[in-house]
């Protein structure tokens, strides 16, 4: 059933907003083992279905029904709404396609790239949690991998202009959803997130503080810092726009449980201007993140990588 | 004349200038003496609203729930108020919150974005909680721009809608245009929070009452972030003397500054030399005591990172960024 005849995994997108729109723009800048084979929305007038056609993309906007109708299209990406993934879930679900969730609708296990997308290659849908959890989550771990983390916090600040009527409505979601993220997946055994919008004009770039606290007063820093520079080379892999501004701060901290570590790191991304403005760093780290875990599926599906 | 309803905030933000470390008996104490006093709204939560206790803004030496708990043992008459931020809190907090003692929630957003406050407006209303809307670095905008965020906090459900002037960077003229604007456009009722930092506490407070307030906030002593905010018994003494009726007892709050919260407090806040800048750069008052500390580590003038935080135009609750810019200016400072 897969035409692999060129070499590559039929894959559609689902949504043909900006989020839809910018993962487009990647995937045909850079498709790997994917061939973009479909876009779809709902909205026949829509820019974002005139723009792909405009670039030679197949498109319709009768939603999922032309996706599922093609066999040949074995990798789903949705930027639709949570609302609309459960009902997609369960269609894919049915007709044996991967997705890969944009939403917060978190209908399978969480995966960031770096981290754990390894350990869920069998899954059937994956979700990728929220953008301060993609750019946080890799820096939790990076330490948790090297010392034991009792409570990671990350502060996520980001352009107004950047944050949708999705992220505005539901932004407890954000927080409830990067906190768990960074228990389950960066190792932390407490998590906190914090998150701010910033009107500034021009806008600012998205920007991420974490901050970890490590029960010990003496650490092995020079270790966390390794651990933690190779960690953001892995994720500049995919998302070239990623920077520390700093080399992590150490800082001995009263906390209620006494002396504790404090490791601080602040963190830059900057889109790659795909099709979103370069300081959506927080839409970018979501697209990028996605069309990462398209290409290590669509290689599984093909048998190689890893 | 009817005078504005007084709401007493120094159990929130006076957690700024205390770092977060009130005691279940100061909190007791604070709120029996502003009942007894006839104030009618207290606030009790952390500095940052529910769930502020964190590494980014300093954690509570008592959980608020605990300290809610024991403000609305300690009142006969009053109501307690929490106060939350979208972003930092959530829904999940407010209900512990309301299942602890509050009857009122301030909600909070950055005056840019009130539209992110919508589902707690929701919860809270749901509730039957009385829901003020609080927009944060109302310097930051122009009276025609705050109405339309009112506006959207008003169809929310907001009871009242206050301009919050964080960073203590308004004058007068702009503290009454702001709450004059408000009062023309809305239905609901409109409040005014102010920072000492230029001085104008009492002056914006009073500003603001002229201007059509229905709500303004104090603490006593002024404890609070930055210089403090206006004192309660300084309006309370003012209003007074200008005529306005009211039902508080002026010598009992005196009283109360002077021989509840005097004595506990670490320092008198006061428009220094870093809360006037604070006000002159038209940053966060929180960050006052983030940039000293900082400020004395990296051996960097606190002022000169306000005014930097300033430059950047800097938002209510962006601490980590004080640590950023603190780190660039010891590195320009060697280079």
């Amino acid at each position: 059933m897969v035409n692999t005849a060129n070499g590559k995994v039929k894959v559609a997108i689902l949504g043909s907003g900006n989020i839809g729109s910018d993962l487009m723009f990647k995937i045909l800048r850079e498709p790997g083992h994917m061939e973009l084979a479909l876009l779809t929305g709902i909205e026949p007038q829509s820019e974002g279905l005139a723009r792909a056609r405009s670039l030679g993309v197949n498109t319709s906007h009768e939603g999922i029904q032309p996706i599922l109708d093609d066999p040949d299209i074995r990798i789903v990406f949705d930027a639709t709404s949570a609302y609309a993934h459960v009902r997609h879930a369960k269609m894919l679900w049915e007709v044996g396609r991967i997705a890969i969730d944009l939403t917060p609708a978190a209908r399978g296990p969480y995966v960031v790239p770096p981290v754990n997308l390894l350990e869920h290659l069998d899954e059937q849908n994956v979700n990728l949690i929220t953008c301060g959890g993609q750019a946080t989550i890799p820096l939790v771990h990076a330490v948790s991998r090297v010392t034991p983390v009792p409570y990671a916090e990350m502060v996520s600040t980001i352009a107004s202009l950047s944050a949708g009527p999705g992220t505005r409505q539901n932004i407890d979601e954000f927080t409830f959803t990067t906190a768990r993220g960074l228990e389950v997946i960066g190792g932390a055994k407490q998590g906190k997130a914090i998150i701010i919008l910033n009107p500034a004009d021009p806008p600012i770039l998205m920007r991420n503080t974490i901050y970890v606290l490590l029960d010990a007063e003496d650490v092995d820093r020079e270790a966390i810092v390794e651990s933690v520079e190779a960690m953001v080379k892995d994720v500049q892999g995919y998302v070239p726009g990623y920077r520390l501004k700093n080399e992590p701060v150490f800082e001995v901290r009263d906390t209620p449980e006494g002396k504790r570590t404090l490791v601080a790191m602040l963190l830059e991304v900057t889109g790659a201007g795909d099709f979103l403005p370069p300081y959506a760093g927080n839409l970018d780290i979501m697209t990028a993140s996605a069309r990462q875990v398209g290409e290590v599926f669509a290689q599984k599906i093909l048998g190689i990588g890893k | 004349m009817k005078a504005p309803r007084l709401t007493d905030t120094t159990l929130r933000d006076g957690s700024h200038a205390m770092k977060h470390q009130f005691t279940r008996e100061q909190v007791r104490n604070v709120a029996q003496a502003l009942d007894k006093a006839g104030v009618p709204i207290l606030e009790v939560t952390h500095g940052d609203g529910l769930a502020g206790s964190s590494i980014q803004y300093g954690f509570s030496g008592t959980n608020e729930f605990d300290l809610i708990e024991e403000a609305r043992g300690a009142v006969t008459n009053a109501r307690i108020a929490a106060l939350l931020l979208p972003g930092i809190g959530t829904r999940k907090e407010l209900k512990e919150a309301i299942e602890r003692g509050i009857q009122v929630v301030r909600i909070a957003t950055q005056c840019t974005e009130a539209d992110i406050s919508q589902q707690h407006f929701g919860m809270a209303k749901e509730m039957g909680l009385e829901a003020i809307g609080f927009l944060m670095m109302s310097h930051m905008r122009p009276p025609e721009f705050l109405v339309e965020q009112a506006l959207l906090m008003e169809s929310y459900g907001a009871d009242c809608v206050y301009v919050v002037d964080s960073a203590g960077a308004l004058l007068p003229d702009g503290a009454a245009a702001r709450v004059r604007a408000l009062k023309e456009a809305l239905k609901t009722q409109v409040g005014f929070h102010a920072h000492n930092n230029l001085g104008l506490g009492v002056g914006n407070t009073l500003a603001a009452v002229e201007a059509g307030a229905d709500q303004v906030d104090g603490t006593l002593r002024g404890l609070g972030a930055g210089a403090g905010n206006t004192a309660t018994e300084l309006i309370a003494a003012t209003l007074d003397r200008l005529g306005y009726e009211h039902e508080w007892d002026v010598f009992g709050l005196l009283d109360a500054a002077e021989f509840v919260v005097a004595p506990f407090m670490p320092f008198q806040p006061f428009p220094d030399r870093d809360s006037i800048a604070i006000g002159y750069a038209g940053v966060y008052s929180t960050f006052l005591l983030h940039a000293k500390r900082l400020g004395r580590q990296y051996n960097v003038d606190p002022l000169e990172i306000l005014v930097e935080l300033g430059r950047r135009k800097t938002m209510a609750g962006q601490e980590d960024w004080i640590l950023d810019v603190t780190l660039e200016l010891a590195k320009q400072n060697k280079g």
